[in-house]
């Protein structure tokens, strides 16, 4: 069909709605396409389907490649099932209706290496991990982008929502058009290298626009929902899986407060998270006139050492200074020396809007000033970086390892964060499709 | 055009096949039915049975047929009655799987079966049956079976060997003294779906699937007469071609063994020292993960495996290579090319013109700079 032009007549309305669907699909690689092979990181979803299809429509020789990360059987608790998940059929499906070469390779060891031992011990150091940020920056980035320049590949292309756009230094990493869908958050540690050879074809379209292309392609994963969980734990339960890696982290341990005062038992960090007010399992207490003490408590720390969870006051919770670690830097020029500044729009947590502030290099990393304090900032969740004017830029971003208070002056060791599965999370280790 | 070099996963079905299944397939009459046609159907199954022990050379056997040559190993390793198991650790996963708690028979690092090892293990445990494969599909290498029949026989076990891989390809002397034999069709250019376990006479077989008690109570099911008449077909032609097609397929191994070692002086052939089947060749290429060698070699149109499949598709370290070399790379860096009665010089030239490209442009090894050109 011609993709310019739409008939009410013979074209599907979908279609008609579609003027502004179809991305710009020039990857920026010498003529012909055809000529030009690119791989195409398929999870089985609807977002890589489309950009495998998307891609070989526009005339490029694309190879689809799924990595099965993890044995799909042990994690849904089946014995005896297949390592590999439904995904993974779905996956090669897509690819022979579209008819491009398909090839599942084993990452099972490097996942487990490089992303869910790091879960793990990110939850004992008493921190919020973000798994899929690591697996972007390991086996995908580094690990997938090898073996895709070893195939002859000139670029790696997947689904997620964000832009690649050229800029005169070279190319620049974008939040996406659709705002719900952004995935900028989950990729600030892609390095220039890696973002010269990448490319997110869906960055300039909705979810609905990407669903109507997949229609479109009558593709069969069409219909198929958004994952909700991290990949490795279907069943949402990551208390489970943290206990069962590292057992240590259900040993019980004191509920103290601020003062000192230890308020009860718990049976496991691992079932705290930072900023949580719910199901402590603990009574009120007496103020220091005798009257009853009714201001809500809050999880302001996890200490892994002395097995602790300390409570307190929502004003602990408060911080103005972020120190982050790990920086990888995208913005132009600024920040790479030591004593330099740049004023950004810092997100702290995926589900949250930036805050302003003011980012300063320093010999470990970085340091944060905000503008305005922020509450329940969480070690091991990402802080990235968005120019301060538009804010659509990312400049890049890094790791939070603590913060500091704000007002009162009292520095806050690492707060930590944890997820309680009885409970819902007021954070959650955060994940993203794709 | 592909260029098929994969025949220990499958062959491509050889066109007398083909003709005979389509004949077979034209005919029609259940094998257990009393009536004319149903003991038309009867008669070529059993005529059937005839060629396919002929092709290993016991005409003495009791041919039962089977699904696949893995149901064949199955019904050997858990039909015979016996609870004590050994397994050479070299076996097909058919055989493993059969005998999960197995005792491992290790292999020395040409590939072939330690016969000390064996000897040891089958005077110190309980008498029962030893699972030892004709010739192992990744590496080819040819195992001792007539010995180990001798050496199981004489402690009191029973030899079942998987004869999938060798049956076609190597003399059926060597099979004279084994207790149960697996096979099957499709590796010999035969249909996929049938396989056969060929048991010595008078040995009791309890069947794994029960129900109209077809294959004399060992294997319920309609016979699959036409798979079965092509499997015969297949092992027919196999026997009558065996001298000039090893010699042939020699020919053809060893033009890619010279090729792929002038290429490149770091390539590594495990097995390669061994007595090894005339089709079958490892090649591994240090540094380069055997997956990325296949998925490259498939880009260029060169059929080629590695490890064992996975129903998923993707590859799986060898355990084969790894039992060979106990913590080696190896095991996740070698291909396997195996040949067939239709591949040709033309296909090894064609293997060896994408393989040495692929070597150049993979091996982190500087390619020799004596290496002399060759003509592709």
């Amino acid at each position: 069909m011609d993709r310019q032009t739409c008939d009410p007549a013979t074209s599907p309305s979908y279609l008609c709605a579609m003027s502004d669907a179809f991305p710009d699909l020039d990857l920026g690689l010498p003529e012909p396409r055809g000529e030009r092979r690119v791989v195409v990181a398929m999870s089985g979803g609807v977002d890589s389907s489309v950009t495998a299809a998307l891609l070989k429509e526009a005339g490029y020789d694309v190879v689809g490649i799924t990595l099965q990360l993890y044995d799909h059987g042990s994690a849904v608790g089946r014995k005896g099932a297949c390592c590999a998940g439904q995904d993974i059929y779905d996956a090669s499906l897509v690819a022979e209706r579209i008819g491009i070469p398909h090839y599942v390779l084993d990452y099972e060891s490097r996942f487990r290496e490089s992303v869910i031992d790091d879960f793990a011990d990110s939850y004992l150091r008493g921190e919020t991990p973000i798994p899929c940020v690591r697996c972007n920056q390991t086996v995908k980035f580094r690990d997938l982008l090898s073996t895709a320049r070893d195939l002859g590949a000139e670029a790696l292309a997947t689904g997620h929502y964000v832009r690649r756009v050229m800029g005169a230094a070279g190319p620049e990493l974008h939040r996406a058009v659709d705002p719900g869908k952004d995935q900028s958050y989950f990729l600030f540690a892609t390095t220039p290298e890696q973002l010269a050879f990448l490319r997110f074809p869906l960055g300039g379209l909705t979810k609905e626009q990407t669903r109507d292309h997949a229609r479109r392609f009558g593709l069969e994963v069409q219909d198929k929902p958004d994952s909700q969980d991290i990949c490795f734990v279907p069943n949402g339960n990551y208390a489970e899986i943290v206990k069962k890696l590292r057992p240590g982290a259900a040993d019980p341990g004191e509920i103290v407060h601020l003062d000192g005062t230890v308020m009860g038992w718990h049976e496991g960090i691992v079932h705290y998270t930072i900023g949580q007010r719910r199901g402590l399992g603990i009574g009120g207490r007496k103020g220091e006139d005798g009257t009853p003490d009714t201001d809500p408590l809050y999880v302001v720390r996890l200490d892994p050492e002395s097995r602790r969870v300390i409570v307190g006051p929502r004003a602990a919770l408060g911080a103005t200074t972020v120190r982050i670690g790990e920086v990888n830097w995208l913005g132009t020029g600024a920040l790479s020396r030591s004593g330099d500044a740049v004023r950004v729009a810092a997100k702290l947590r995926s589900t949250q809007g930036p805050a302003t502030g003011t980012l300063y290099r320093d010999a470990s990393g970085a340091r944060l000033e905000l503008d305005d304090p922020q509450f329940g900032i969480s070690a091991g969740q990402a802080a990235v970086f968005y120019d301060a004017g538009q804010g659509t830029r990312v400049l890049g971003g890094g790791w939070i390892v603590g913060t500091d208070a704000g007002d009162n002056g009292a520095p806050v060791e690492t707060a930590s964060a944890r997820l309680t599965a009885s409970n819902p999370p007021r954070i959650s280790p955060v994940f993203v499709a794709e | 055009m592909t260029i098929y070099l994969d025949y220990n996963a499958t062959a491509p079905v050889r066109p007398a096949v083909i003709e005979a299944m389509t004949e077979a397939a034209r005919r029609h009459g259940n094998p257990s039915s009393v009536h004319a046609s149903g003991r038309a159907a009867r008669h070529r199954i059993e005529a059937a049975r005839r060629d396919i022990a002929a092709l290993i050379g016991r005409d003495d056997g009791d041919v039962i047929f089977t699904g696949s040559g893995t149901e064949a190993d199955a019904l050997a390793v858990r039909g015979l009655g016996r609870t004590s198991i050994a397994v050479s650790a070299i076996e097909h996963d058919a055989v493993l799987a059969a005998a999960p708690g197995a005792a491992r028979i290790p292999v020395a690092s040409d590939g072939v079966v330690d016969l000390c090892a064996l000897e040891a293990l089958l005077s110190t445990e309980t008498p029962g049956l030893v699972c030892v494969m004709w010739a192992n599909n990744e590496t080819g290498a040819v195992q001792p079976v007539a010995e180990i029949a001798r050496l199981a026989h004489t402690a009191g076990w029973l030899l079942h060997v998987d004869a999938v891989q060798g049956a076609g390809r190597l003399d059926p002397a060597a099979l004279s003294e084994a207790d149960s034999i697996a096979l099957s069709a499709h590796k010999l250019g035969g249909p996929p779906g049938v396989g056969a376990l060929l048991v010595r006479e008078g040995l009791a077989v309890t069947a794994l699937i029960g129900g109209g008690g077809q294959e004399r109570g060992r294997r319920s099911g309609t016979e699959n007469d036409i798979g079965i008449a092509g499997f015969a077909v297949a092992a027919t032609i196999a026997a009558q071609e065996r001298e000039t097609e090893v010699a042939r397929l020699s020919a053809l191994r060893s033009r890619i063994e010279d090729g792929v070692r002038r290429r490149a002086t770091d390539v590594r052939i495990p097995g390669g020292d061994a007595d090894r089947l005339c089709n079958t060749v490892s090649v591994a290429l240090p540094g380069v993960a055997a997956e990325t060698q296949v998925m490259t070699l498939d880009l260029a149109g060169i059929a080629v495996s590695a490890g064992s499949a996975c129903s998923s598709g993707k590859v799986k370290r060898s355990h084969v290579l790894d039992a060979m070399f106990p913590g080696d790379p190896v095991a996740a860096e070698a291909i396997r090319v195996s040949l067939g009665w239709n591949s040709t010089m033309d296909d090894c030239d064609r293997f060896l013109h994408a393989w040495g490209a692929m070597r150049d442009r993979l091996s982190p090894v500087a390619r020799p700079s004596n290496a002399e050109s060759v003509p592709e």
